[in-house]
């Protein structure tokens, strides 16, 4: 059984076919990556799985359950966790604050407890807190843990966001366009890190991104989509290089233009 | 700058970041429990006139400040909880009943109030609910058997184990009960923002979208929000009818709803002490006005000076001055100042640019 399996998903806005009949699974331990020109519907299928958007057609499956039943909020609870293309950080609260938020999944105190502040919640706190931290160590966020994130370069913001992810614990953790705006020494990091999420904590990723290098360093197999529609699926080397990928990229020899 | 050598994870959940910060509060403490021993019986008026304030800044910050909802019809709040109280007391409930009672059944309706409010934001909001505070001012109007109508109704002596306490009878015992609650307030408010509640709240308030992402439920985290902050606003609300004594529909109108809202605003969104900075300018300020204009009148020679509107004046013109160059309110200005000794010589003038201001109200949607 995959991990995550799309089942012939279309979504349509208004006359706009943005995803159209998609079907694709994730395998459980694997890095899946998609690429595709803007507006290929990349990030619409992860809005998709985040239950933002509902399908017009087709089924989303997660170990084997449908998840479209779900509310936006309970899709964390199964385990899947997601970064933001425009990062989408509580600005307001110190980096801390915003991994401990990614516990939400496993809070178990309620209104009156917290409001009261019991010792059952201090104990709590303090589990949450040490799994934070190992988050922290292992991004390496350790100095910038009590600082504001509205005072932070956008670099380390991409990896905040990423490490409020991992603070949830995921099973399936979806990165859209992790690389975006990052230099290349941050690219390089980003690399490592993905490569440990998968190998030391058996997370699988499922990814939007552009940078080809990356893509081709740490994907073991690539969708690519353009206009909403699949284009090719398979390892990175031989999608880049499928004729259908190529025209989307950098369109139409010239024969088939003038045809 | 005092540094803390963070030793267990204890060290980040504690009230008190060290002992320096714990013997100051504590100063504080016996500062306000000594108080009506220094001052006139007046001065212990204007003192529960603005712990009151405080108290129902406090409810109205846990829902502005701190989930990000804008609202201007929390006189509906105090309105529910200062009848609910006086009219269990008229009917012979005691006190230590009926002012609880009061709390929870306004958080009730902020509760039922917030269903059909989870789909508004910002501007939308705020004339929902200042919708809601006319809505209140009629329904205390019709259900004249009950509330006295326009002409309103007397609030009781409390009556506490045998002990009456009353503003004007024994105004020592009306501020230490007034002063309990409003610690007791605080301290569940600390709590809220050192728990996964508090910052469920704050997630609600800065990105709904990644908030669901990473499981807080939107619908749940607001109607808390709303609960406890009109929990909080109906305690206010009961305690302003005993501090008022008589009240009506016209006690709660839409002035107090936006003196609150401009409260928290010019104390500092978002923070405890903005409550209380804000309720004291709010609470004092009218007060200490009139004092400085009669003060001036005796110095100047010129007797009494006898404008009319003048302290509203003065005190517009102090709110203008706030919003313009301070949106992060009183607080925010101590932040800086303390910062800026901290860190002496290295404060940067542009520290603080990047922070936009908490509400979202702006942002049309």
């Amino acid at each position: 059984m995959s991990l995550l399996e799309l089942d012939h998903v279309t979504l349509r806005f208004g006359g706009l076919v943005a995803v159209n009949d998609v079907s694709f699974s994730v395998e459980e331990g694997e890095v899946f990556a998609l690429v595709g020109p803007n507006g290929a519907g990349k990030s619409t299928l992860f809005n998709m799985i985040s239950r933002f958007y509902t399908p017009a057609a087709g089924d989303i499956r997660f170990q084997g359950k449908s998840i479209l039943g779900l509310p936006p909020s309970q899709i964390a609870y199964l385990g899947i966790a997601r970064t933001f293309q425009n990062i989408e950080l509580f600005e307001h609260s110190t980096v801390l604050q915003n991994l401990l938020v990614g516990r939400r999944r496993h809070v178990r105190s309620n209104l009156a407890s917290d409001l009261f502040f019991t010792p059952f919640v201090r104990n709590e706190e303090i589990r949450h807190r040490e799994a934070v931290e190992k988050v922290i160590d292992f991004l390496e966020l350790q100095a910038y843990r009590d600082k504001l994130v509205a005072g932070l370069p956008y670099g380390v913001r991409k990896v905040v966001e990423l490490a409020r992810a991992l603070a949830t614990e995921p099973k399936l953790l979806l990165l859209d366009e992790p690389a975006s705006g990052l230099s290349v020494e941050e690219t390089q990091d980003l690399t490592y890190w993905i490569e440990d999420i998968r190998k030391l904590m058996g997370i699988t990723v499922l990814m939007v991104e552009h940078d080809m290098k990356l893509v081709a360093a740490v994907s073991d197999r690539v969708l690519a989509l353009a206009d909403g529609k699949m284009l090719a699926l398979g390892p990175p080397r031989e999608v880049q290089s499928h004729p259908a990928v190529v025209a989307a990229y950098i369109g139409q020899p010239a024969e088939a233009v003038t045809s | 700058m005092r540094t803390v050598f963070k030793t267990s994870y204890d060290a980040d959940i504690r009230l008190f970041k060290h002992g320096a910060q714990a013997f100051w509060y504590g100063l504080l403490l016996l500062a306000v429990v000594a108080l009506p021993w220094l001052i006139s019986d007046y001065m212990i008026g204007e003192a529960v006139n603005v712990l009151i304030w405080a108290l129902a800044g406090l409810g109205l910050m846990v829902l502005t400040g701190q989930a990000g909802q804008a609202s201007l019809g929390h006189t509906a709040f105090l309105a529910v909880g200062c009848y609910t109280n006086a009219i269990l007391q008229l009917k012979g409930v005691p006190f230590l009943v009926s002012f609880p009672v009061a709390g929870l059944l306004a958080g009730i309706v902020g509760v039922i109030v917030a269903i059909p409010a989870l789909r508004l934001h910002g501007i939308y909001l705020a004339i929902f609910t200042l919708a809601l505070a006319v809505l209140v001012e009629d329904i205390i109007v019709l259900a004249a058997p009950l509330t006295g109508g326009i002409s309103g109704l007397n609030a009781p002596t409390i009556k506490i184990l045998g002990a009456e306490i009353d503003r004007y009878g024994a105004p020592k015992l009306f501020y230490y009960l007034v002063l309990a609650v409003v610690v007791a307030v605080t301290l569940l408010y600390r709590n809220m923002l050192r728990s996964p509640l508090g910052r469920s709240f704050a997630a609600v308030r800065d990105s709904e979208i990644s908030a669901q992402a990473m499981g807080v439920d939107l619908a749940r985290t607001k109607a808390a929000a709303f609960g406890i902050s009109c929990a909080i606003t109906g305690l206010a609300g009961a305690l302003m009818g005993h501090f008022a004594g008589t009240f009506n529909h016209e006690t709660f109108n839409l002035a107090i709803a936006i003196q609150l809202l401009l409260m928290i605003v010019i104390g500092g969104l978002g923070s405890i002490h903005g409550a209380f900075l804000g309720a004291i300018v709010v609470g004092f300020m009218p007060t200490m006005i009139a004092f400085l204009r009669d003060y001036v009148g005796k110095v100047t020679g010129t007797g009494s000076i006898a404008i009319p509107g003048l302290e509203a004046a003065v005190f517009a013109a102090i709110l203008i001055g706030f919003i313009l160059l301070e949106p992060m309110g009183m607080y925010g200005r101590w932040f800086k100042i303390r910062t800026y000794f901290e860190l002496f010589p290295f404060y940067r003038r542009d520290m603080f640019k990047r922070q936009k201001s908490y509400l979202k109200t702006e942002r049309m949607r």
